[in-house]
């Protein structure tokens, strides 16, 4: 396969995943996908060392429009404000998430009172979780038993 | 609710039954959950607290469960009152100590309690005495139900149940098994078996949570990932591990007992022996030496005393238990002199 940005041969091949549904392929060489994977740089000159403080200055003053906390704030006490700080500080609480957990969606207990479709959706992640690891188990028996129950939520 | 009448009697997690309860202790289950419309409790106002408090009052003392919650103010109580509650594990270190409108919602068993105001709106609790993941979680998830009717929980599609510190958010919960473990300690094979807990992104926490030395041999095994997870896969990951631990336990047991006996036979005597006999007692030697007959008693070799017998010592023992119990406030020496006292009598009955 040839690399989708140049002629040379494709050695990597990824998948960007766009929302749960969703997902591009790209099949790239090396180089090509180096460059790729490189977050965007502006300027030519190390970029990263200049403007790192002034993004941390300004990341630190960021503010939840609900409960007034700062972003700095969170940073120091490591204690949130409100329930919306999840939403205002998402970008900055992704990466932290992922450090902690190792994941970044919840896939547990949905309050009773949560819209039906949302219960379903949140089962259905937590059920595809499930399918791949009696997969990766070689646990078929238990896998099908699993596709079985995906199928009949799906079609709810 | 009059927290005298809780002396009585010692919770029902402590009675010392319950499956393998040689080596485990008991099984706790905590959730963390908050009000959609409330700035989490730290960062909310003297006026916001008072609410919150009393919304969440008046709901938890409408639930009928079969038994209802009693309520206890934790900030109209005094020092000794708020320690007390922290030995008997109905409120943490943290709850005793913070300030402002607070409160814990209690259970006449014991088993269950809810916290208001502490690091988040409300953390629901169940304890169980022995290894009772399953049980404890189909009582939490039950409550946390009962409370879900009547309140609005913050809770997002992506990132669950949403708590004031981001280790907790997801499920939100903390399932933790109390292991008591003398001779693994003793044959120093301890480090080992941790560090493949560890591995397995599971915590280590000493008699009283976070931060807490593991006195009398106890420890604390728990989920760290609560994101990412359903509950079942973390019980599921927990009730793995800890199988393998009892057994690892047993088995230090009785090699002690096969290639040690002398050695071991005068540490559970000589810790006996202390108890009943001694005129002056901290409460760390205390745990160490009823530790040490708890030992004794598992591996057949003290016949006169039993394990729920021992569990209530170590909590009559402790420092607020112990001054409720006499009925005065004492300093850490009287309080020594007393404790050996009590000690004394209750070993020295037959």
């Amino acid at each position: 396969m040839k690399c989708q940005r140049c002629s040379r041969q494709a050695t990597l091949h990824i998948t960007e995943i766009l929302d749960d549904q969703s997902f591009e392929e790209l099949h790239l060489c090396e180089e090509c996908a180096q460059k790729y994977l490189q977050p965007q740089t502006g300027s030519p000159k190390g970029p990263e060392a200049e403007s790192e403080p002034d993004e941390l200055a300004v990341l630190n003053q960021r503010q939840c429009p609900q409960c007034g906390i700062k972003f700095a704030e969170f940073r120091s006490s490591g204690r949130l404000g409100c329930p919306h700080d999840y939403e205002a500080f998402r970008a900055e609480l992704l990466p932290l998430l992922e450090n902690i957990h190792g994941e970044t969606r919840h896939i547990g207990k949905t309050p009773r009172r949560q819209p039906r479709a949302q219960q379903i959706r949140a089962e259905l992640l937590a059920l595809r979780k499930q399918l791949q690891t009696a997969v990766s188990r070689e646990n078929y028996e238990e896998a099908a038993r699993i596709r079985d129950q995906i199928r009949r939520l799906e079609e709810v | 609710m009059k927290l005298d009448d809780l002396l009585k009697n010692t919770g029902e997690w402590l009675r010392g039954s319950g499956p393998d309860s040689d080596v485990v202790v008991s099984t706790r289950i905590r959730l963390a959950r908050n009000l959609a419309d409330f700035p989490f409790s730290n960062r909310a106002s003297p006026l916001q607290k008072g609410e919150i408090e009393s919304l969440l009052r008046e709901r938890l003392l409408r639930i009928d469960n079969g038994t209802r919650f009693s309520y206890v103010q934790v900030h109209s109580l005094n020092h000794l009152d708020r320690q007390f509650l922290v030995e008997r594990q109905l409120i943490s270190r943290e709850h005793a100590a913070s300030e402002g409108q607070r409160g814990v919602a209690i259970e006449p068993q014991e088993s269950r309690s809810v916290m208001i105001n502490e690091e988040d709106h409300l953390r629901l609790q169940v304890l169980r005495s022995g290894l009772a993941l399953e049980e404890a979680w189909q009582e939490i998830d039950r409550l946390d139900d009962l409370i879900e009717q009547r309140v609005n929980y913050a809770f997002s599609e992506e990132f669950g149940y949403l708590t004031a510190c981001p280790t907790n958010v997801g499920t939100g919960m903390r399932a933790s098994v109390m292991l008591h473990l003398p001779a693994l300690q003793m044959t120093r094979q301890l480090e080992k078996v941790f560090r493949a807990l560890q591995k397995i992104n599971l915590a280590v926490r000493g008699l009283y949570g976070e931060g807490t030395r593991a006195s009398g041999d106890f420890y604390q095994i728990s989920n760290q990932v609560t994101l990412g997870k359903s509950e079942a896969d973390i019980l599921r990951e927990i009730r793995e591990v800890i199988p393998q631990i009892i057994d690892y336990e047993r088995k230090a047991r009785a090699a002690l007992l096969r290639e040690s006996r002398p050695t071991i036979l005068d540490r559970v005597y000589r810790a006996y022996g202390t108890l009943r006999s001694a005129t002056l007692m901290t409460s760390d030697e205390t745990i160490d030496l009823l530790s040490c007959v708890r030992l004794g008693i598992n591996l057949h070799l003290i016949e006169d005393l039993t394990i729920p017998a021992v569990n209530e010592l170590f909590l009559l023992t402790q420092p607020a238990h112990l001054q409720k119990l006499q009925g005065v406030v004492m300093e850490p020496e009287e309080r020594n002199a007393a404790r050996a006292n009590f000690l004394r009598h209750r070993l020295n009955k037959n």
